[in-house]
């Protein structure tokens, strides 16, 4: 492939490198640009115009802008997993093999089968979604509608790049590194204080960058050069303020490493910084001319020919008409003049200038055609000739000829200048509509933001004229292809609220944000609703000012960091031991220790065996271990806890239950009683955290006056639980001073004492031993510092090797608590579960002080006798599977619709009763003990019964023995 | 993002807290003592003033303390950061920004 010449590059000019050529491909062809261009201005300098698709008719479509608020020129850019869609031509700087596609295009941009739809483009007025959609469903038009519609396609692979986040801190934050902002920024450096600079483009100098002034550049670099020195005043250049948050919190966005470049630095860096003082240099955006057909290629914003012609030395035609209503852009008449391009004429709206700038003009030869407007334009794939007419009667102008064309290859507009206030309105500014500018500027301002340069005034008076010409096509939103048309049909509904006209007519919704149409859209719907636009308002700006890659927005939260991963002291054992480790909150914990050829079910089956016929060893690290201590540490947890804390003896542990305030059962744990005025509290695993929150914002906010300490130990100490009728045995067999005969230490006991280190000269090891059981087992809980938890295990282990001692996972405690009943708070318990649901009125009656939840339980609401309650389920067919979520249906009900009557909440096949067992919510459960029911399952019945929460041991004296 | 002075450890980011709600609602003394309707008010009802609003936050990424905050609900400005138990200070609305 032949690269093509560079036949719109000037010959000299630009602030392009003419010394380092670079290769690009654009859809699929090979193009040469220079370094310092950006991928638009080396298309243009090609003379490539068609860039893209409209995204509903598919008319071609060019560059329109020479910055972020470019709604034509999106393109797919990269490859593979570094594949970007809807990246913006006009910003992005053009590299060594960059390779860009046009979107919106099937099967090319010059042949394009979606542009039929321009041909029956009444198929896609205003309003067209809510309509149309509604009959026969929305279904049937999505595939069609997706395919047709919509802003390029998502990449498929992963994104290989890295992305990471940055908090700073400053005394000034300077948005835009355009003049303003920079002699800002050298004004405030001075004074010693912190100063960052943040500006969009790789460029630093903004609009100044399109001056033909050569002064301008000089001192545009002699002030950078001086910022570059000084040591408090960071500049950061290709990082865009995209969001403007609560106190002086500005998000912005900076692209680090280009992604053809080495892979070392993350792509992007989300910039988190807070200021003191921010100041906004936004500048301000040229807004378009709406007129008839006003979306050709060749057809671009005024200011943008000129930042072509003199920033890149670039000619975006050979033969320019201008289309304006204010001054702005006889400057880019002069300009391209100087550079030798032809002037076709300039059509100017308005009676005559606010400056000399007409006289300028016709002394240099340029023809100016006041009260004047384009009527249409000509040319599909590239303007041709602009139609002019009259703008008070609407007549083609027959003074240049019989249908009044002029022609043209480029035309260049200026529709007045919106100063780019969106971080100014993020900030809760208010803006008043100027009508000599004919834009929104600010007005009322909060507190440390100042506004500097064209984002404070726009730029020059304007005189906005919106034309009544039918029936072709005007555009107001290039990238959501809104026509004034639709304006018309959304006025003519009686839409006049600006908030439904936008979504209406999605005008100014696209990714855009209707940064060159939002203006337009106001002026014409005030227009045609006979209003000021000041009354018009507009709508709210909202973060982010630029589309934000969702890998910026993660940054290194991916994968292995997405969320914090805890593992226990034993980890490294566990896992040679076989297990297999799931998430249970932030834990990775074992859910089982399949072996080899064993599925992770027999492996449940088989431990929860070991664990009735010998011993098993279980990881109790994760369990929530707070300590509440000092001389109100029995009175604090008595309000706390459903139970009577006060009765509960030095070295003696209770089961107990917490309520919130509305008496719902929210954690369920062992207490113990250290001694007179010290407690351990047991939490579950994953309430650890909100537990120790709950008990020190009722501590702080609500009993301040209570003399307590409140600290987490979870993490202190491990935890290995030994389980099972030899489980005294294996624990005999470790040299400790505790006497660990059932007498001495029964049931629902607490000992702290030394196990004694194997290594003479080390210290004895403090070791913390609960008598406790959640499988119905003997239970011993030992606790010792973290640091020792693996040698616990393994001392353990090597005791246990006679018995068989077998390690148990998660799941397999799950069957062992299941065939005893045990609740899982959580699992067998919703939001609406008080205690009496599971049978726990009792300790409440005996219990006369007042506890967190107490007064809600006497409500009538809760003393219902129909409420859900806690039971067992037995299938009638005890080898029939059950499954978690199933709802109960009465037994004559064998189909949907029935009522639903409550639903299995744990289900597990129990080995040691060789059938399906189940626990769950039922209303009037226990009065409905021995009732037959239907289990409902993804649309099939199966018949079980009600039975006590109880299968195994009813009398629970493998507990005490 | 908002900034909370915290009392102990200076000016930290709104991610290192938690929000507790209103502050100031107190607890019934003999919750046993009072209407169904009185019990539901202290648990439900809530102030939601357009303007200052006094809540609180637990610096829970920090010292793990309980603050009051005095915040305006519109313009987000703190104009109070009081620890627990101190009365409800009295500000005036600011002239409103939106
Ligand atoms: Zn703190």
């Amino acid at each position: 492939m032949n690269a093509a010449k560079q036949s719109s590059r000037l010959h000299k000019g630009g602030h392009i490198n003419r010394q380092k050529q670079l290769n690009f491909t654009f859809n699929g062809s090979l193009y040469q640009g220079y370094e310092g261009d950006t991928l638009a201005s080396a298309l243009l300098a090609n003379d490539v115009h068609l860039i893209g698709r409209g995204m509903k008719f598919h008319r071609p479509r060019g560059i329109l802008s020479a910055g972020p608020e470019e709604p034509n020129g999106l393109v797919k850019l990269g490859q593979g997993g570094r594949e970007e869609p809807n990246a913006r031509a006009t910003t992005q700087p053009l590299y060594e093999g960059l390779v860009a596609e046009s979107q919106n295009c099937w099967p090319s941009v010059k042949w394009d089968v979606g542009a039929l739809l321009d041909f029956c483009s009444s198929l896609w007025p205003a309003g067209f979604y809510n309509k149309t959609f509604i009959w026969p469903n929305w279904h049937w038009y999505e595939h069609f509608v997706r395919r047709a519609a919509g802003l390029g396609t998502l990449p498929t692979e992963d994104d290989p790049d890295t992305y990471s986040h940055r908090y700073a801190h400053c005394d000034y934050l300077i948005c835009g590194g355009g003049w303003a902002g920079l002699e800002a920024a050298h004004n405030m450096a001075k004074s010693g204080q912190r100063v960052m600079v943040v500006e969009q483009s790789a460029d630093w100098g903004g609009s100044l960058l399109a001056s033909s002034d050569q002064d301008d550049i000089t001192q545009l670099q002699k002030t950078l050069r001086e910022l570059h020195g000084m040591a408090n005043v960071t500049l950061l250049n290709s990082a865009t303020a995209v969001g403007f948050f609560d106190h002086n919190m500005v998000s912005v966005v900076e692209k680090v490493c280009p992604h053809h470049l080495d892979h070392s630095g993350p792509r992007e860096r989300l910039w988190k910084i807070r200021a003191t003082e921010v100041v906004l240099a936004t500048g301000a955006i040229e807004q378009p001319v709406v007129f008839p057909n006003n979306d050709r290629p060749g057809i671009m914003l005024a200011s943008a020919v000129v930042q072509y012609l003199n920033h890149y030395g670039v000619a975006c035609g050979r033969n320019v008409a201008i289309v304006t209503n204010n001054d702005s852009a006889y400057q880019t008449a002069f300009d391209l003049h100087a550079a030798g391009i032809k002037i076709a004429a300039i059509i100017d709206s308005r009676p005559q200038c606010t400056s000399d700038s007409s006289q300028q003009a016709e002394a240099l030869g340029i023809r100016v055609l006041f009260n004047a407007i384009p009527l249409n334009t000509v040319g599909r794939k590239r303007i041709r000739a602009v139609q002019v007419a009259d703008c008070s009667t609407g007549k083609a102008l027959t003074q240049l000829g019989k249908k009044g064309l002029i022609a043209c290859d480029c035309l260049a507009m200026s529709g007045g200048w919106q100063p780019a206030v969106h971080l100014f309105s993020q900030a809760r500014g208010k803006l008043r509509y100027d009508e000599k500018l004919a834009a929104f500027v600010p007005d009322q301002y909060p507190d440390n933001v100042r506004v500097v340069g064209r984002a404070l005034a726009g730029r020059y008076e304007v005189k906005r004229f919106i034309p009544t010409f039918k029936p072709a096509k005007q555009w107001l939103d290039f990238q959501h292809d809104v026509t004034l048309q639709d304006i018309d049909i959304a006025v003519q509904e009686d839409y006049v609220s600006v908030e439904h006209l936008k979504r209406y007519t999605t005008t100014g919704m696209s990714v855009d944000q209707g940064k060159t149409s939002n203006i337009n859209a106001l002026t014409a719907l005030a227009e045609r609703t006979g209003k000021a636009i000041a009354d018009v308002g507009t709508t709210t700006f909202r973060p982010f000012y630029m589309p934000v890659t969702l890998g910026t927005i993660a940054g290194r939260r991916r994968g292995a960091l997405y969320a914090p991963t805890r593992q226990t002291p034993m980890h490294q054992l566990l896992k040679q031991a076989g297990a297999e480790f799931w998430d249970y909150g932030h834990w990775q914990r074992p859910a089982a220790y399949p072996q080899a050829q064993e599925t992770l079910h027999a492996a449940m089956q088989r431990e929860a065996l070991a664990v009735r016929n010998s011993v098993g060893i279980y990881d109790g690290s994760p369990l929530g271990k707070i300590e509440v201590r000092g001389p109100d540490a029995a009175e604090f947890l008595n309000r706390l806890y459903i139970n009577n804390v006060h009765s509960l003896k030095p070295g003696k542990a209770r089961y107990g239950m917490m309520l919130d305030e509305k008496g719902i059962v929210i954690d369920d744990g062992i207490f113990v009683r250290l001694n007179e005025s010290d407690f351990l509290v047991h939490t579950t695993s994953g309430n650890a955290e909100h537990i120790l929150a709950w008990m020190e914002e009722w501590q702080q906010c609500e009993w301040p006056d209570l003399n307590v300490l409140i600290r987490s130990v979870t993490t202190q100490w491990a935890n290995a639980t030994i389980s099972g009728p030899n489980a005294r045995k294996v624990l005999e067999q470790l040299d400790s001073d505790i006497d660990l005969s059932n007498e001495d230490f029964p049931h629902m006991s607490f000992r702290e004492g030394l196990f004694s280190n194997s290594n003479s000269d080390a210290e004895d090891v403090p070791v913390r031993i609960m008598r406790a059981s959640f499988t119905g087992e003997m239970g011993y809980e030992i606790n010792v510092p973290s640091s020792y938890g693996a040698a616990l295990w393994q001392n353990l282990m090597t005791a246990g090797r006679a018995f068989e001692i077998t390690p148990y996972g998660v799941e397999s405690l799950m069957i062992l608590r299941s065939e005893k009943g045990y609740l899982h708070v959580g699992a067998d318990t919703d939001g609406r579960t008080i205690p009496d649901d599971i049978g726990w009125s009792g300790p409440i009656k005996n219990k006369q002080a007042d506890f967190i939840g107490k007064r809600s339980l006497l409500l009538a609401e809760q003393q219902r006798q129909d409420r859900f309650q806690y039971v067992g389920i037995e299938p009638v067919n005890g080898q029939q599977e059950l499954t978690m979520g199933s709802h109960i249906i009465n037994s004559e009900m064998h189909s949907a619709p029935a009522e639903s009557q409550g639903y299995v909440t744990s289900a597990f096949y129990s080995p040691n009763l060789n059938r399906w067992i189940a626990l769950g919510l039922v209303k009037s459960g226990r009065a409905r003990i021995g009732e037959g029911i239907n289990i409902f399952h993804r649309g099939k019945t199966s018949p079980a019964k009600i039975v006590a929460p109880l299968f195994f041991d009813q009398e629970g004296g493998r507990l005490h023995v | 993002m908002l900034q909370i002075t915290c009392p102990w450890c200076g000016p930290r980011n709104e991610t290192e807290f938690s929000f507790g709600g209103e502050s100031h609602i107190i607890r019934p003394v003999r919750p046993e003592s009072i209407s169904d309707r009185d019990w539901s008010d202290y648990q439900f009802l809530r102030e939601n003033p357009k303007g200052t609003h006094y809540e609180r936050w637990q610096h829970r990424f920090g010292c793990r303390q309980w603050i009051n905050v005095a915040r305006d609900t519109l313009s987000h400005e703190i104009y109070s950061v009081y620890p627990m138990g101190d009365p409800k200070p009295v500000f005036d609305r600011k002239e409103a920004l939106l």
